[in-house]
């Protein structure tokens, strides 16, 4: 089974957004990007989706828990 | 003799005073340490857990058992890391495992699938992709977090959200780094699956 170049560079976002390819594998991926629009938006949006999950599951801790963690700490005697 | 003997006893007794001294001051420091990262700490947990409740209760049980065994930390090492495999193991003792529910169902969708999604979904079908981003809810985004299975999730929450290294979650989570890398490519696709149920009402 032969994948298209869009499929291909498909296969490629996390591992190329991750920094986890090699040098000439990160360098194919950015000559089909700079070429594809149609790719090029779709790892746009996974960048901008990556921050915003991260943003959105960020969930402040509750005030009074962190008075009972201190509460645990061993007293000075 | 009579007074050599005195000396090397007030000379143990002053050393033992220091030792003592030099602990509890190590001890405090460590706890302020610990204390300053709580809210990175709680803001894992509370996706590594269930609901807010019990990441409450992991936390406050993770920092009893940081408090009393803060001799095993390793000065110099990552402090964050070591709390959450604390964390992470009492996780697992809790009995949390037992629903371990491995995904093993075929996962059609590739990486592109949630925009295209959402894309279809937008009336004129050609937008800035900062605003199909918009689509999605804070709500839905948790609630999407929580449908990914456990271990798919666990990966994610490490990496994505608390910002840890491949190798420091997979010291976390005691599996090896290459597992961690396969569960978080396998766990995002599942993640924009859920996310597009959420979004848009697709049926997978």
């Amino acid at each position: 089974m032969t994948e298209t170049p869009c499929e291909h560079c498909e296969r490629m976002m996390q591992p190329y957004l991750d920094r986890v390819l090699s040098v000439s594998e990160q360098a194919e991926a950015e000559l089909h990007l700079a070429d594809c629009e149609w790719c090029a938006k779709r790892y746009r949006f996974e960048v901008k989706l990556r921050q915003y999950v991260r943003v959105a599951a960020s969930e402040p801790m509750p005030p009074e828990l962190k008075e009972k963690l201190a509460a645990l700490r061993t007293p000075l005697t | 003799m009579a007074g050599n003997v005195a000396v090397m006893a007030d000379e143990e007794a002053g050393r033992n005073a220091l030792r003592l001294a030099t602990e509890a001051r190590d001890r405090v420091r460590f706890e302020e340490d610990v204390l300053a990262l709580s809210d990175q700490v709680y803001r894992v947990a509370r996706h590594l857990a269930g609901s807010r409740e019990e990441a409450e209760e992991l936390v406050q049980e993770t920092y009893a058992r940081a408090f009393r065994s803060w001799r095993s930390f390793t000065p110099g090492t990552n402090l964050r890391a070591w709390l959450l495999r604390i964390l992470t193991n009492l996780n697992i003792d809790r009995g949390r495992r037992k629903q371990r529910t491995p995904d093993t169902q075929p996962l059609e969708e590739g990486d592109y699938f949630l925009y295209n999604r959402l894309e279809e979904a937008t009336a004129d079908g050609n937008v800035e992709e900062d605003r199909v981003v918009e689509r999605l809810s804070q709500d839905g985004i948790v609630e999407a977090l929580s449908a990914v299975p456990h271990d798919f999730r666990d990966v994610i929450v490490l990496v994505d959200i608390g910002d840890f290294s491949y190798q420091d979650a997979a010291n976390i989570l005691d599996i090896p780094i290459g597992t961690v890398m396969s569960r978080l490519h396998r766990g995002r696709r599942i993640l924009k699956r859920e996310l597009a149920e959420t979004a848009v009402g697709e049926e997978a």
